[in-house]
């Protein structure tokens, strides 16, 4: 009883730190949010503003058209169709390739995962300029199938590398039960595999949806108008050329964070619910 | 690649004997069709980028317009291996790789264990785990670099006021600090995602090893290295070498917290080759720049996976 | 199927080395930029044009909308597209579309057009340039654009470091306005604040490792009378002047006169402190004037005021040019629509008509009360400001030029090294990259 008192104090106290390092940062960045600039530059530093100073908050949800606001309200759209194109066509041709790595004996097996994995160790930085060539040919520059073309570039690999290590931890047991029943490769992928890889996949769809949300230099150099600019390109729009507001940056970061944040949450329960839905045991 | 090592390797027993060769035949063609889209969607939009940014690589390119671009073989390469700021560079990134990777591990498979243990509203704790890692880069460093700001931060504020230090501390402006600093930034938000990862290895562990441990009084101590560790390679080596992957290429968060100052102090290799490239418009170096890149990483996962593959063979 | 699944793969390599080998072969260029620019294309001034520019300061996106309008009611043939992004993506944008030929106008700062011109980025609009201009437009601003003699584009918004300064404090010890002409009365009125004890350090500048170092050394240096380059265009700061000046900052640090963590701020920082009434003078950018009456920001609403920056002992007193211009991109395929468009908002009408975002290139705007009304003070001190402007080195590998030399002034500020060492190693490191 003792020891499981003495675990239980562990664990609370362990998770509480936790908890603090992760949330001090991002409260301070609320409470900046809320703060006139004028606070914020005094020292030593008051932690609670004087008076709530809402006009960030009001001017990005409000604002008119052409200002701040708009332009982040766009951003947000983008960013959610970039980054949910991205996800579906990731995932959808990432569950095939995974499945033939993960089962299926080929030649060049090893080659080919090791040629996917090696475009995900290039520096995008190096392609930059040939993939805005490519874009401005097939007329996608500041759009978002554009965006969602390069992003899935970065994606799919890194797709595949989850899954087919997601995918190798299913028995093949359990595959070979319903191929003796009858059913073909592809029935089993879908009726067997995907199931019990319910984690995996959620994994991979949460992993591709941040990466593509994340995703920065490409939007910024391929995206000129609010038609296609994602949030992390307008967020690093905020900065003045000389002066910066720390407050609205703050403000639009944690509306920038909010859909990943949403969304992570949402999906972490599924990737954590445990082999046990996947039908392992037993 | 080691696909097939990553976890024991589960020997493919042919359901009907005879004819293997058809079998593998018909394997051949499913896995083609299967790996065509994914071949299509990658390879055909970067592999034009990448074939011209090899062959740019080979020539004396010193502007995004040049039209007169003398062929010079592997001079640029040599040019590269050869010059300080590319060693300087590299040791920085080295430096960032190791101690971040280690760091987040390490860190990473408390949080896990703190993720999988049995917590009063355990999808509270979860909930709040997940937040930096939803946090975009960009955001991530812009706070950072608000938080360490040398004349009104936070992290200043705080110590200060706590009397840890007296005077404020130009946390961004010293080249060592500044780098761990960036570190410190990048740990903060990708702890997370590899607490989530080692948590889904360590609820494969299943419960009856557990159980047998206790029966036979097991320490917790013990129980972490013959079990939960043993189990737990397959996901550290995902991580590993994902994370060697992306802690070599970091880019977007030096980029928003210090582009590369002070005194290119926090200058990884991929922010030099960007700046060769697109500051100094010395596009031949830049390209020679970014192969030599993949070909450290390369080098460095396949030591990584030869690493794991020979331990994980010798506890089994 | 396994052949044709090998074959697939390597028919794709074979195509990729086929074509890498056609390239080479053929001796064109690597970029695909062709050496004969077709000049002939459509040079009548009609098309449509892209026009990138910076936002965040400077010119709005609403007025710049309401430029395009004017300019298309009165030019029905051409048709503007504006784009706009940050000043960090700026130089990086223009780089990276200079190939496609995306943008026809594009938006520079002035350490860019060396580095653009001589890579054949931008255009020479020299034949363009109507010979008034040379005398009604400010000097300072006039060179803006000029490289190796010729024009690359025309200025678009001037910008300078003003001397900014708290009337009050100032007055607590007894200085007027006219003690700080010079660089001496400066320090004198600097000591008195501090032996009052009014602030404990009442300078601060931008000597973070950034560019904003090179801003307020060129500031310096000018006052000393020297420049940045020789006659033959090489960086040259090791001259008695460019010593002289860097021995100069370093000393009101050690005397206590200057903020020791001025080696880690930026404009924000300085603008900030003074802001917060942490510091009573300093050289900053317009822009800080508008902050410090700004009462979100500021705690000494009222009591900032801007002078034209002190002149040193050799009685100069040029501020460092930080103009912006506009370029014609050289891959443009509507040169002469794209300089109809420059030519329209740079002109004095518009940019008079725009005055509340961003000051004229233009003498005669100076003069006219109905201008200048909106904000008189910093109207008064860049008014003589821009006429004479320092340039910082116009070198083409000016980013490389300006990192050596941000780290070697830093060095000396901070002690490692004597300035006179400090400045010799720059000139070594700047002219060895050639």
């Amino acid at each position: 009883m003792k020891r499981a008192t003495r675990y239980s104090i562990l664990v609370h106290g362990g998770a509480a730190i936790v908890s603090l390092v992760i949330l001090a940062p991002f409260a301070w960045m609320v409470v900046a949010s809320i703060s006139p600039q004028r606070m914020l530059i005094t020292t030593p530093l008051r932690w609670i503003p004087d008076h709530l100073y809402l006009d960030r908050y009001t001017e990005i949800f409000r604002g008119s058209a052409g200002g701040t606001g708009a332009a982040f309200r766009a951003a947000l759209v983008n960013s959610t169709v970039v980054a949910s194109g991205t996800v579906a066509v990731a995932m959808l041709v990432g569950i095939l390739g995974a499945y033939a790595f993960a089962r299926l004996r080929f030649r060049f097996r090893r080659s080919v995962l090791a040629l996917f994995l090696l475009t995900y160790m290039l520096p995008q930085i190096s392609l930059l300029i040939p993939l805005y060539l490519i874009l401005n040919v097939l007329g996608l520059l500041d759009t978002r199938v554009g965006l969602i073309l390069v992003d899935c570039s970065l994606v799919i690999p890194f797709v595949l590398w989850i899954l087919s290590n997601y995918f190798l931890t299913i028995p093949v047991e359990l595959e070979e039960a319903a191929r003796i029943d009858g059913t073909s490769r592809l029935g089993a992928l879908f009726r067997v595999i995907l199931p019990a890889a319910r984690p995996g996949i959620f994994a991979a769809i949460m992993f591709a949806f941040l990466l593509a949300w994340d995703e920065f230099m490409y939007a910024l150099i391929f995206t000129s108008s609010t038609a296609a600019k994602t949030v992390p390109v307008v967020i690093s729009e905020f900065a003045g050329r000389y002066t910066t507001d720390f407050g609205l940056v703050a403000a639009g970061g944690i509306l920038a964070a909010l859909p990943p944040i949403v969304v992570a949450i949402a999906f972490q329960r599924y990737v954590v619910s445990g082999m046990a839905a996947g039908g392992v045991k037993g | 690649m080691t696909v097939a090592s990553a976890k024991p390797s589960r020997t493919f027993t042919p359901a009907g004997s005879g004819r293997p060769r058809k079998r593998r035949d018909t394997q051949q063609r499913l896995a083609f069709w299967l790996l065509l889209p994914a071949g299509v969607a990658v390879f055909g939009v970067i592999v034009y980028p990448i074939l011209r940014t090899l062959l740019i690589s080979f020539f004396e390119v010193n502007s995004a317009l040049a039209t007169v671009t003398p062929f010079v073989g592997l001079q640029n390469y040599a040019h590269v291996l050869s010059s300080s700021g590319f060693w300087g560079a590299m040791g920085r990134t080295v430096y960032f790789t190791l101690v971040s990777t280690a760091l987040e591990l390490v860190l990473g498979l408390v949080v896990a264990g703190l993720l999988n243990a049995k917590l009063k509203a355990r999808w509270v704790f979860r909930a709040i785990v997940v937040i930096p890692w939803a946090i975009p880069t960009i955001v991530n460093a812009a706070m950072w670099k608000g938080i360490l700001n040398a004349q009104y931060g936070a992290l200043n504020a705080l110590l200060t006021q706590l009397g840890v230090i007296d005077q404020y501390q130009a946390w961004l402006g010293d080249p060592t600090t500044a780098l761990n600093m960036v570190i410190l930034a990048d740990a903060w938000k990708t702890t997370p995602v590899v607490a989530f990862f080692l948590l889904a290895g360590l609820n494969s562990i299943p419960e009856e090893l557990y159980d047998a441990a206790k029966i036979d009084r097991a320490g917790w101590p013990r129980i972490f290295r013959s079990i939960v560790l043993p189990m737990l390679v397959p996901s550290i080596s995902i991580v590993l070498v994902l994370r060697t992957i992306e802690a070599f290429k970091v880019f977007d968060i030096i980029y928003a917290m210090t582009r590369g100052g002070p005194v290119n102090g926090t200058q990884t290799v991929a922010y030099y080759a960007y700046m060769t490239a697109f500051s100094d418009q010395n596009f031949g170096l830049g390209s020679a720049l970014a192969f030599i890149i993949v070909l450290v990483i390369l080098a460095l996962t396949a030591f990584y996976l030869r690493l794991l593959r020979r331990s994980e063979m010798s506890l089994l | 199927m396994k052949i044709a699944f090998s074959r697939a793969r390597s028919a794709r390599v074979a195509t990729g080395l086929a074509a890498a080998a056609a390239l080479t072969l053929t001796g064109c260029s690597v970029t695909g930029a062709s050496t004969s620019t077709s000049s002939t294309a459509q040079d009548d001034a009609t098309g449509t044009i892209n026009v990138l520019l910076m936002k965040q300061a400077g010119y709005s996106e609403t007025d710049v909308a309401t430029m395009i309008e004017q300019f298309q009611a009165d030019n029905p043939d051409i048709k503007v597209n504006p784009t706009f992004v940050s000043y960090e993506a700026l130089h990086d944008k223009i780089v990276t579309s200079a190939p496609a030929g995306t943008y026809d106008v594009v938006h520079l700062d002035v350490i860019w057009p060396a580095e653009f011109a001589s890579k054949g980025i931008i255009s020479d609009v020299t034949d363009r340039f109507p010979s008034e201009w040379k005398n009604d437009m400010l000097g300072g601003a006039l060179t803006s654009a000029e490289y190796q003699g010729k024009y690359y584009g025309v200025p678009w918004g001037p910008s300078t470091k003003l001397f900014f300064y708290n009337k009050d404090m100032i007055a607590q010890v007894g200085a007027t306005a006219d003690d700080l002409k010079t660089w001496d009365g400066v320090l004198a009125v600097a000591k008195k604040i501090k032996d009052a004890g009014i602030v404990q350090y009442p300078l601060a500048w931008s000597w973070s490792q950034a560019e904003a170092l090179v801003c307020d050394y060129a500031q310096i240096l000018g006052a000393f009378g020297g420049t940045f380059t020789d006659d033959s265009g090489k960086l040259a700061v090791n001259s008695p002047a460019g010593v002289e000046a860097l021995t100069w900052m370093k000393k009101t640090i050690d005397d206590g006169l200057t903020d020791p963590g001025s080696l880690t701020f930026l404009e924000d920082d300085t603008d900030k402190s003074m802001a917060a009434g942490k510091t009573a003078m300093e050289i900053n950018w317009e822009s800080t004037f508008r902050d410090l009456n700004d009462p979100s920001i500021s705690q000494i609403v009222g009591q900032g005021a801007v002078a034209v920056t002190p002149a040193g002992p050799s009685g100069a007193n040029p501020g460092v040019n930080g103009s912006m211009a506009l370029a014609i991109s050289s891959t443009s395929k509507h040169q002469a629509a794209a300089w109809k468009f420059i030519e329209y908002v740079t002109s004095e009408a518009v940019q008079e008509q725009f005055v509340t975002s961003n000051m004229t290139n233009w003498k005669a705007s100076y003069a006219k009360p109905e201008v200048t009304k909106n904000n008189p003070e910093v109207f008064a001190a860049a008014g003589k400001e821009y006429d004479s402007m320092i340039l910082r080195p116009p070198v083409a590998n000016y980013n490389s030029v300006s990192q050596a030399l941000q780290l070697e002034l830093q060095n000396a500020l901070l002690g490692k090294k004597t300035p006179q060492q400090a400045m010799d190693d720059a000139v070594k490191a700047a002219n060895s990259q050639g």
